[in-house]
């Protein structure tokens, strides 16, 4: 699936939930079931500062794709984090760099994602993409 | 929304909270398809339909820079800010209206004391106190001028309960004590500090108080000359007024000793470039076009609030808190942060191992408006090795029926999260 492929199933996924609860709790589940980030990089280096949550990230380049791992101490914000690393997991630094997020405001959640809610996602989305930056830098070098 | 109808500790004190509740446009109106149900007091109260027809008012009709214009709106405006200083004075019972400062809030109102008491009594080696249960606005000003005067601040602590250990103030205050600043009311614990008790103490080694009276002022009446406080800052806002204003209360003696904050204009006497007279109290802390419309707005506000009834406003507001505290720790592996004995209408809570952020995020979307996090209060939520709270603030607006909401929407959580 290519990266808007799976934006696109992530916004026909909401569709269905009417309900700002089902919606959350859909969010709950998908935070429960992100694998935690290893306990030796939840450290003061991966974090994302937030005011409210924290946000963990790490990302390596494994045969020109970057592999994201990332967690956060609240449950909502990881949530939304593991929607994000199902867009952008195993794709090329370049896809990365090009993305354009548009699932996060189809599914009603882009107040989420601006810089007034102190969470620490809109962080996270530039830092993502700035592991992509760093990466293709890498590469072109 | 299912409402529980036992009638346990449901008072209204005589309050008609129906009529009341109209006062207050912005509280008739649905969120998410959920009615509102206002729990952010502590970080702004909202304001009265009187006190929005004060403002348009003044704007439409009034307004005219003060002080200065000969012609009958400025004079008229000059009048109003006036008689807004004398409704404050009243409020609180200052002596003389000389010691009521109208600022910005009452972090200006700290800030103002911190510079100003600070330039003129505090030097090198000198002590400040604060409290460790401070909002940052009464730790960070303090901060700043032990920096610039290479002075020491000390922490008077409090105990698990969120009660200050007042006892420690005999063993914190030296000779190189300055002054003491400490909050009347805790924003995050909702502890009622015995401030009376603190300024006789401070004063027995002749050390000035400043009082943070900024959730202080809402929850009851201030007797700034029974307290003997020295200073007390309020924040309109808080209280039912506009933004953008406030107000410091300083006595005569110590005001007319400090030099002033902000130069400009409004503040001076005579102005020439080899000397500058400044103005008399309470001008000389009033640099720049004062917030006179604020002034009028907050007086207005003050005014409404004594209508309703102080006493009987508090007394309400205590049983809303004792019945939300009641409630909320019926429920399974909540715990409430803050537990002194005397507390105003403010319950900061966590349930089981559920982010404060969560609990806000989901509360949200049931129309229920809370606080999360630390509420300014970095040291407090350290204190308890936390990441944070949920918080719940009272007013006289609020009613048994939403604090069910807020019961019943804590319950749906647990399970949502569980």
């Amino acid at each position: 699936m290519t990266l808007n492929e799976v934006q696109d199933r992530i916004i026909e996924d909401f569709s269905i939930f009417e309900d700002w609860m089902d919606k959350y709790q859909q969010l709950i589940e998908l935070g429960k079931d992100l694998p935690p980030i290893d306990d030796k990089k939840r450290t003061e280096s991966y974090l994302i500062k937030g005011c409210q949550s924290k946000v963990w990230l790490d990302a390596e380049l494994e045969n020109g794709k970057i592999l994201f791992s990332a967690d956060s101490d609240a449950i909502i914000t990881k949530g939304i984090v593991a929607l994000l690393i199902q867009v952008l997991n195993q794709r090329t630094p370049k896809e990365i760099i090009d993305a354009d997020l548009y699932f996060i405001d189809k599914i009603g959640l882009k107040e989420n994602l601006s810089p007034t809610r102190s969470n620490g996602l809109v962080a996270m989305v530039k830092q993502m993409k700035l592991y992509a930056i760093a990466y293709q830098a890498k590469e072109n070098r | 929304m299912p409402l529980i109808t036992n009638n346990e500790q449901r008072t209204t004190n005589n309050l008609d909270i129906t009529r009341i509740r109209q006062d207050f446009p912005i509280l008739n109106q649905t969120l998410y398809g959920k009615p509102l149900a206002y729990f952010d007091n502590g970080a702004t109260t909202q304001k009265p339909q009187v006190v929005l027809d004060t403002i348009t008012h003044f704007y439409n009709s009034i307004n005219a820079n003060i002080h200065r214009g000969v012609h009958k709106l400025s004079e008229e405006s000059t009048k109003a800010y006036e008689e807004a200083r004398e409704t404050v004075r009243s409020f609180i019972n200052a002596k003389n209206t000389n010691e009521v400062i109208f600022t910005s809030g009452a972090t200006a109102s700290i800030n103002m004391v911190a510079f100003s008491f600070g330039e003129t009594f505090v030097h090198e080696g000198d002590e400040v106190i604060v409290s460790e249960m401070e909002h940052h606005s009464n730790i960070v000003p303090w901060q700043m001028l032990c920096e610039r005067k290479k002075a020491k601040l000390i922490v008077l602590p409090f105990d698990d309960n969120g009660e200050l250990i007042i006892d420690k103030l005999d063993e914190l205050i030296t000779s190189k004590t300055r002054i003491l600043a400490v909050t009347h009311v805790s924003n995050s614990l909702g502890t009622v500090n015995p401030i009376k008790e603190i300024i006789k103490r401070a004063h027995k080694y002749n050390v000035p108080v400043l009082i943070d009276g900024a959730q202080g002022v809402k929850h009851g009446i201030v007797d700034v000359q029974d307290l003997d406080a020295d200073f007390y800052a309020i924040a309109g806002h808080k209280i039912y007024g506009p933004t953008g204003i406030g107000v410091l209360y300083g006595k005569e003696k110590l005001l007319n000793a400090m030099v002033p904050w902000q130069g400009g204009g409004d503040m001076i006497s005579t102005v020439s470039f080899e000397k500058t007279v400044y103005n008399e109290l309470p001008f000389k802390f009033e640099a720049g076009t004062a917030n006179y419309i604020g002034a009028a707005g907050l007086s207005s506000a003050i005014k409404y609030y004594k209508s309703v009834g102080i006493e009987a406003a508090t007394a309400y507001e205590m049983e809303l808190l004792n019945y939300a505290t009641s409630k909320l720790l019926s429920i399974d592996g909540l715990r409430i942060i803050g537990n002194a004995q005397h507390k105003a209408p403010i319950v900061s809570f966590l349930v089981d191992n559920i982010h404060p952020y969560d609990t806000g995020m989901i509360l949200d979307k049931m129309g229920i408006a809370v606080r999360t996090g630390n509420h300014c209060t970095q040291p407090v939520i350290d204190h308890f090795g936390i990441d944070g709270t949920v918080r719940a603030s009272l007013a006289f607006y609020n009613t048994f029926e939403e604090i069910d909401r807020l019961i019943d929407g804590v319950k749906k959580i647990k399970e949502m999260f569980g």
